[in-house]
């Protein structure tokens, strides 16, 4: 039996690894029977579903880095404990948001706040969202 | 005799939701434990890290596993739950996996090496394990008869399932059984361990808004008359995002968003001004007093009717 290698290049190999050294090799098991895209509450508003971003990164497409998915991912974790083949993909999401905030990128900027929403909000939220999105 | 037990209370807890923790530690005196609040706590993050490299921000979880130690207790409770979510993973991954440990203890000289071994519970934990739902319904002196509560679990309560408080972490009960024991009448709904959206909040809050919709639009059309939830974060967007929500959809039903201790110390006996109800966006009073749980003082009547 003759397998098709899927991932030729370097870029796309050293892509792969960086996520994998991120959030463990797991990765790599998922078979794509869409049970993550089903639980997550944020799925309709993903350019990407989780299972399509599993699927690239498997690939080792850095296109995936553009996905708005990782961002509003809300760190739920239903998708990470009902996948069958025991992937924390909510860890999978934090690599590519750790990627891109170590790339000096943010998600999220401070002066982007409006000053209401200063008064307002808890500083639970603000802690984790400049955790979660910002370099 | 009073049990003492060493409480974290979280930053939020002394701001935004210091309702939160004046109530519970009302309802907890009541029962018979003290919360001492730990000397010199710090923030635990508020979430956990998860990439692997990222010990970083395992750091401040741990060092107040070592306050707690020094505090004399080897355990200590917390009410908010992402704050229990965020200690109780960061011990459970120092007791797993030494090499962690050791870079973690190395990082923090300054500190007494930590070896693991204290226990992170929810409040909710120490109310089914210890204290039990039985001593609560006993002390109950206001039965919240005729108020059907939607109990709300979000997300860090119960996800990962090492963490879990409840051990069915699809379909939980310990909410529903807690509003039994208060008298009250559980109204579970799909939505109850749905993700509101958490910080989200801050950068793209019509997603937020738009979950709201969806959870509190649901249990109100089970005719839940009040949501119970644990969780801060939880509560501000169940509650402020409302106002979102209304201008999104003029159908909407409003209702009201509290903390599990705030029914309790209401179940308890405790007035209702002590509860911090005021801080609330939609207002618990109305629908309290509705259902004959809130009564103003006769003195106050009989001047109207003078
Ligand atoms: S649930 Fe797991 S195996 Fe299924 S598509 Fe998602 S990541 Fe892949
Ligand atoms: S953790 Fe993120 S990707 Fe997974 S279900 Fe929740 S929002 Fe969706």
């Amino acid at each position: 039996m003759a397998f098709v290698k899927l991932t030729k290049s370097k870029k796309n190999i050293q892509f792969r690894e960086k996520v994998i050294e991120l959030a463990g090799n797991a990765v790599i098991k998922c078979y794509q029977c869409g049970e993550c895209s089903g639980g997550c509450p944020e799925a309709g508003a993903m350019d990407l579903l989780p299972n399509q971003v599993m699927h690239k990164i498997q690939l080792g497409d850095e296109s995936v880095l553009h996905a708005n998915t990782f961002w509003i991912c809300s760190t739920c974790l239903v998708c990470s404990t009902r996948c069958p083949k025991g992937i924390d993909i909510a860890k999978v999401m934090e690599a590519l948001r750790e990627i891109v905030l170590r790339s000096k990128q943010s998600y999220l900027t401070l002066d982007s706040l409006e000053e209401d929403d200063l008064k307002e909000i808890p500083q639970i939220a603000f802690v984790s969202s400049f955790k979660k999105q910002t370099q | 005799m009073t049990e003492k037990i060493a409480y974290y209370p979280g930053c939020t807890a002394k701001s935004y939701a210091k309702y939160m923790d004046s109530t519970a530690r009302i309802v907890m005196k009541e029962l018979g434990i003290e919360l001492v609040e730990l000397d010199r706590w710090n923030c635990c993050g508020t979430v956990y890290g998860l990439a692997d490299d990222n010990l970083y921000s395992q750091l401040a979880p741990i060092r107040n596993m070592i306050r707690t130690l020094e505090n004399g207790f080897d355990e200590v409770v917390t009410i908010c739950s992402m704050c229990y979510n965020t200690l109780a993973r960061a011990n459970d991954l120092f007791k797993s996996d030494k090499e962690k440990a050791d870079r973690l203890n190395a990082f923090m000289y300054k500190e007494p090496d930590y070896e693991g071994n204290v226990t992170v519970l929810h409040l909710l934990d120490l109310l089914v394990k210890r204290v039990k739902f039985q001593a609560v319904k006993e002390k109950v002196t206001n039965p919240l008869k005729g108020l059907k509560i939607a109990p709300y679990y979000g997300c860090t309560l119960l996800r990962p399932r090492e963490i879990s408080i409840d051990e069915n972490i699809e379909h939980p009960s310990i909410l529903s059984e807690l509003i039994f024991a208060l008298g009250g009448e559980p109204v579970e709904d799909p939505y109850m361990t749905e993700c509101c959206g958490s910080y989200l909040t801050v950068k793209d809050k019509h997603l937020v808004a738009d979950r709201t919709n969806k959870i509190v639009g649901s249990m109100q059309k089970r005719s839940a008359d009040i949501i119970m939830v644990s969780c801060p974060l939880c509560q501000f967007n169940l509650d402020r995002r409302q106002k979102e929500v209304k201008a999104l959809n003029p159908a909407f039903h409003k209702v009201p968003i509290v903390y599990f201790t705030q029914l309790m110390a209401l179940a308890m006996g405790v007035d209702y001004k002590k509860l911090g109800f005021q801080d609330h966006y939609v207002d618990p009073v109305p629908i309290l007093k509705k259902r004959g749980l809130i009564r103003e003082k006769k003195k106050v009547a009989a001047k109207i009717a003078k």
